[in-house]
């Protein structure tokens, strides 16, 4: 494990982009340039982390270690408790940065039009960047705390001031939702921090395997820890009925917003489940696979079905996130190789196929003023190359061969039936409904009864063509190329688990 | 006693409390030659610099040894060093909030300066006694003081109110200090803590234990007046409101340090050895748990109802103040986790929680006063639109809000994190504690992020931006920059505990 500062400066990079905004005038001409470019730099900085990221082992790399602080207890000053500032980057997190990286960026063209506070937006919009990739890139549990809640308070703000009606009450359900989650999550770290005296993500995955530390933590305590950290990755996830904030974030905030929010944030809880979950208890994640399977599958049922009723896109994508989010809760229930594959794939899908829909949703939103279902048809008539994207969106979100989420349905369910039949034949009901939830939204817009105030509008300016082409082609190329991100992820070999 | 005995003490230890005495009896004589109008602030740029002298005696004694002095009645050790230090700065802060007094603290003569001296002086005593009785006489005068300090603006009608309730309030609850301590003699026979913690394993005792437990009690439920924990925080939410802005904030922080300080020595040393109610059957016999280990349920309801009212309450409050002192309730709650879960950890926690609440709770208090100048009452509407109005100041708000919530790199966030650690390190796990944390964090989100609603998401009717004077601004800036340095490089504050405090020696004689 060689040092080197590489992640440190992708993690620090948008402080650049803020630094630059906080100095300009507030109305100046660069500043939505300065807001696209300061997510530019991250990318390419994660680009060059992914080239050069080592895909014949499993060993965390880019590690980077300083000592930060200790605390010490008066009774026994010389055994402190090391806080160290600890990076470093497996697999698994080098997806999900690049995810991070390339959703945020695209979602910056999306914040193009934001009108009101252009700079403060960019700013906090960077700040959320910041958090992300930090939480992807700690090899340390209280540097992952740290991040996660500089994504907390700076979406806050991002959906409490620019987003719609109901703006302030999403904002306060995200908070206290997650708050509620992130508190959970400080508890496990604390439990772990005295009794291991480490919060080193490896170094814990490691200690916990080892059969004397059945003595410093006994199962029982391990079972709640789980539990804990199942509560709060599954508030972030979202899992039902842990959900109701999500929604409406999804349907409150703006579009570049939501697209961060679908695409990336609600993603820490799939990692989080996967690394840490997985990673630190995982006899107790076998002991709960049953249950865990169980709420996988109502959350998949119970968006698809919610889904299909909801009169608005908006709300109607929500819930097929929550939907998709289930099928992520299913592949890490089975755990096995293929299982938790899946689960990393269809959050990476999700993740695009996500952002790419709402990309969409703000374009029809500019141009039609209105997401609700009826008060849109025939719109592929008038904007041919919209339309088009739409419904490749919509097909690459039920899961047609060829595409990213395919792939990632295929093999969680592969996982699944290997474990436990019976739940993959209950959860199978599920993509049968997305296919009928989402052509139905879609091929509404699209082909359906055109409405005639909707003459001439513009179809996809280059500003939004050149995002929701790369999201696509990302899309196709993962479905048919799978190996692009099974190279990367060696699942079996992070986690050290056979199968 | 002759002169010999008087001239063998050390009394260079007493150093910062001479310093503080000085300078309020020159301030009172200074206050009475002066002509009536004249503008009063000569008396705050003098009680500054007599706490900065006292600031420098305190430091120059940092790495000397305990000092006992006065037949054991006052000592100075760690404890008592680290307490006053924060004190002493906790009430230059509060002086330099009051510098205008010439536009605005009218009504308030030069009594303010000297009696806030001697409320310090009262805390200092408190953290550095080593007997009962100066120990209550320490109390008396801080909780004299303040109650003065509280009413000083004669003409208002809730400051008279806020007065006449923290003088009832406090008689109560001193008197039932004063009971649960009458028990402690009783069994003992003496004052010293020392003596009486080296008496306690005697039979006299072991035949009274529930008298003991009932002692401890008594003294535990006076002294949770002083840091408005359940039953005894009544007051606080009328007080706060009623007395002019800095004298709030020395409530809330510098009584709060020296309460927390009383409570921590006086139920620690006395008691540590004491015998509890519970039988242990071991083969040798049977013996007692001690009387620390007894006594927790009673302290975990206390913390728990503390944090809960607290933070349940603050949620309805529309005026900030009153707000802030439900805020602060329930931060007493969470300082007193490590004493009811008795970590290992709790003279670090409360301490180092105590540095951050002193920076980011005067910091608060700090901007509520500045708004004050424009209105006097301050309600949460009254933050509306500050962004646009006066950026730093908001910016400042932030920092603090978020330190109080508990949210990373802020010096809050490691507090609330040592605090964490101290009920889930010890052996069982206080997951009771923790998860009233938990909770009461979650919901003083609500409150405190509605500050920010304010502050940024709504729109002003003024649109002038606030006017700070020049001691605001300075106690802006230090808390604001100390909050967040603290919360990124903790172990300046840390390292600094570990190299000139050594906590346990309270245990020594």
């Amino acid at each position: 494990m060689t040092e080197s500062y590489l992640l440190t400066i992708l993690i620090f990079s948008p402080l650049l982009g803020i630094v630059l905004l906080s100095v300009m005038p507030a109305n100046h001409r660069f500043v939505r340039m300065i807001g696209v470019l300061g997510t530019a730099l991250p990318l390419s900085l994660t680009l060059l982390v992914f080239g050069l990221f080592d895909r014949s082992t499993a060993e965390v790399q880019f590690g980077e270690y300083h000592s930060w602080f200790e605390l010490m207890t008066s009774v026994s000053p010389n055994e402190p408790y090391p806080i160290t500032y600890n990076l470093g980057v497996t697999g698994i997190s080098v997806l999900f940065l690049m995810l991070a990286a390339l959703i945020t960026f695209l979602a910056s063209f999306a914040a193009l039009r934001i009108q009101e506070s252009v700079k403060s937006f960019y700013i906090l919009f960077l700040t959320v960047e910041f958090g992300i990739l930090g939480v992807f890139s700690s090899e340390n549990l209280f540097l992952f705390f740290l991040f996660f809640e500089i994504t907390l308070v700076s979406m806050f703000f991002l959906v409490g001031k620019w987003g719609g009606f109901a703006r302030e009450k999403a904002a306060f359900s995200f908070l206290i939702y997650n708050g509620l989650g992130s508190v959970l999550l400080l508890i496990v770290i604390i439990v772990l921090f005295v009794e291991m005296r480490t919060t080193n993500i490896s170094e814990l995955t490691m200690l916990l395997q080892e059969t004397d530390s059945l003595e410093f933590l006994s199962r029982g305590t391990r079972m709640w820890l789980f539990i804990l950290l199942l509560l709060a990755f599954g508030t972030k996830l979202p899992i039902v009925p842990l959900h109701t904030w999500m929604v409406r974030v999804h349907v409150e905030a703006p579009i570049a917003v939501v697209m961060i929010h679908a695409g990336v944030l609600l993603k820490i809880g799939a990692y989080g489940l996967i690394r840490f979950g997985a990673g630190f208890f995982p006899e107790q994640l076998r002991e709960m696979a049953v249950i865990l399977a169980i709420l996988g599958v109502i959350n998949l049922l119970y968006g698809a079905f919610i889904a299909l009723v909801q009169t608005e896109l908006r709300a109607v994508l929500a819930y097929a996130s929550i939907s998709h989010m289930g099928i992520v809760v299913l592949g890490v229930a089975a755990f096995n190789t293929a299982g938790l594959q899946g689960a990393v794939f269809q959050t990476i899908s999700h993740g695009l196929i996500a952002a790419l829909l709402f990309l969409l949703v703000g374009v029809l939103i500019d141009r039609f003023g209105t997401t609700k279902l009826e008060e849109l048809g025939g719109i592929a008539s008038q904007t041919p190359l919209f339309g088009g994207f739409l419904l490749a969106a919509g097909l690459a979100s039920l899961g047609l061969p060829g595409m990213s989420g395919f792939i990632s349905e295929f093999l969680a369910f592969l996982g699944l039936f290997e474990a436990m039949p019976v739940i993959g034949g209950i959860g199978l009901l599920g993509l049968i409904l997305t296919a009928v939830y989402m052509l139905r939204a879609v091929l509404g817009i699209t082909y359906g009864k055109r409405q005639p105030h909707f003459d001439q509008k513009r179809d996809l300016t280059p500003v939004e063509l050149v995002p929701a082409a790369i999201l696509l082609s990302m899309i196709i190329w993962i479905g048919v190329y799978p190996a692009l991100l099974s190279n990367t992820l060696q699942i079996a070999r992070t986690l050290g688990i056979g199968g | 006693m002759n002169m010999d005995t008087l001239l063998q003490y050390q009394w260079g230890s007493m150093m910062p409390e001479f310093t503080i005495l000085l300078t309020a009896i020159a301030l009172s004589l200074l206050d009475l030659f002066m002509k009536r109008e004249r503008d009063r602030t000569l008396l705050a740029w003098l009680s500054l610099a007599g706490i900065g002298t006292a600031i420098v005696c305190l430091v120059l004694q940092f790495d000397n040894g305990v000092v006992s002095i006065l037949n054991e009645t006052y000592r100075l050790d760690s404890f008592a060093k680290a307490f006053k230090l924060l004190m002493l700065i906790g009430t230059g802060f509060v002086l330099l909030l009051g510098l205008p007094s010439a536009d605005d603290l009218v009504e308030v003569r030069g009594e303010y300066y000297y009696l806030l001296l001697t409320a310090l002086l009262g805390g200092m005593m408190m953290a550095s006694s080593a007997d009962l009785i100066t120990l209550f006489v320490g109390l008396e005068l801080l909780s004299l003081s303040s109650y003065i300090l509280v009413g000083i603006r004669k003409t208002n009608a809730f400051a008279n109110e806020a007065a006449f309730k923290y003088v009832v309030n406090g008689g109560i609850a001193t008197a039932i200090t004063l009971f649960g301590m009458s028990y402690l003699y009783g069994l003992t026979g003496e004052t010293n803590i020392y003596e009486i913690q080296g008496l306690m394993a005697s039979d006299v005792v072991t035949e009274n234990r529930y008298l003991a437990v009932f002692s401890f009690l008594m003294i535990f439920f006076g002294l949770a007046f002083k840091i408005t924990a359940a039953p005894f925080h009544m007051w606080a939410p009328d007080v706060y409101q009623g007395a002019e802005t800095p004298i709030t904030a020395f409530l809330s922080v510098v009584s709060k340090m020296a309460g927390f300080a009383i409570m921590l020595r006086i139920l620690m040393v006395p008691f540590v050895f004491a015998p509890g109610t519970g039988k242990i059957i071991t083969p040798e016999g049977i013996s007692y748990e001690t009387l620390l280990v007894s006594v927790r349920p009673y302290l975990v309801l206390v913390v728990v109802l503390t944090i809960l009212i607290g933070n349940v309450i603050a949620l309805r409050q529309l005026n900030a103040k009153r707000l802030f002192a439900y805020s602060s309730i329930a931060h007493a709650g969470y300082l007193l986790v490590p004493f009811a879960a008795l970590s290992e950890l709790v003279f670090d926690a409360v301490w180092f929680y105590l540095v951050a609440y002193l920076l980011m709770n005067l910091g608060a208090f700090a901007v509520i006063h500045a708004l004050s100048e424009e209105k006097e009452e301050v309600t949460l509407a009254s933050f509306a639109g500050l962004f646009k109005r006066s950026p730093y100041l908001t910016i400042a708000m932030t920092i603090y809000l978020l330190s109080l919530a508990g949210i990373p790199l802020t010096a809050g966030f490691i507090g609330k994190f040592e605090i964490f650690m101290s009920a889930l390190g010890t052996e069982p796990k206080r997951y009771i504690l923790s998860i009233a944390m938990l909770f009461g964090t979650v919901l003083s989100y609500i409150y405190y992020f509605g500050f920010l609603v304010q502050m940024y998401f709504r729109p002003s009717e003024k649109k002038l931006p606030i006017n700070t004077s020049n001691g605001i601004t300075a106690v802006l800036a230090i808390t604001a920059a100390g909050t967040v340095l603290l919360g990124i490089f903790p172990s300046i504050a840390l390292t600094f505990i570990h190299d000139h405090f050594q906590f346990l020696e309270i245990f020594n004689r």
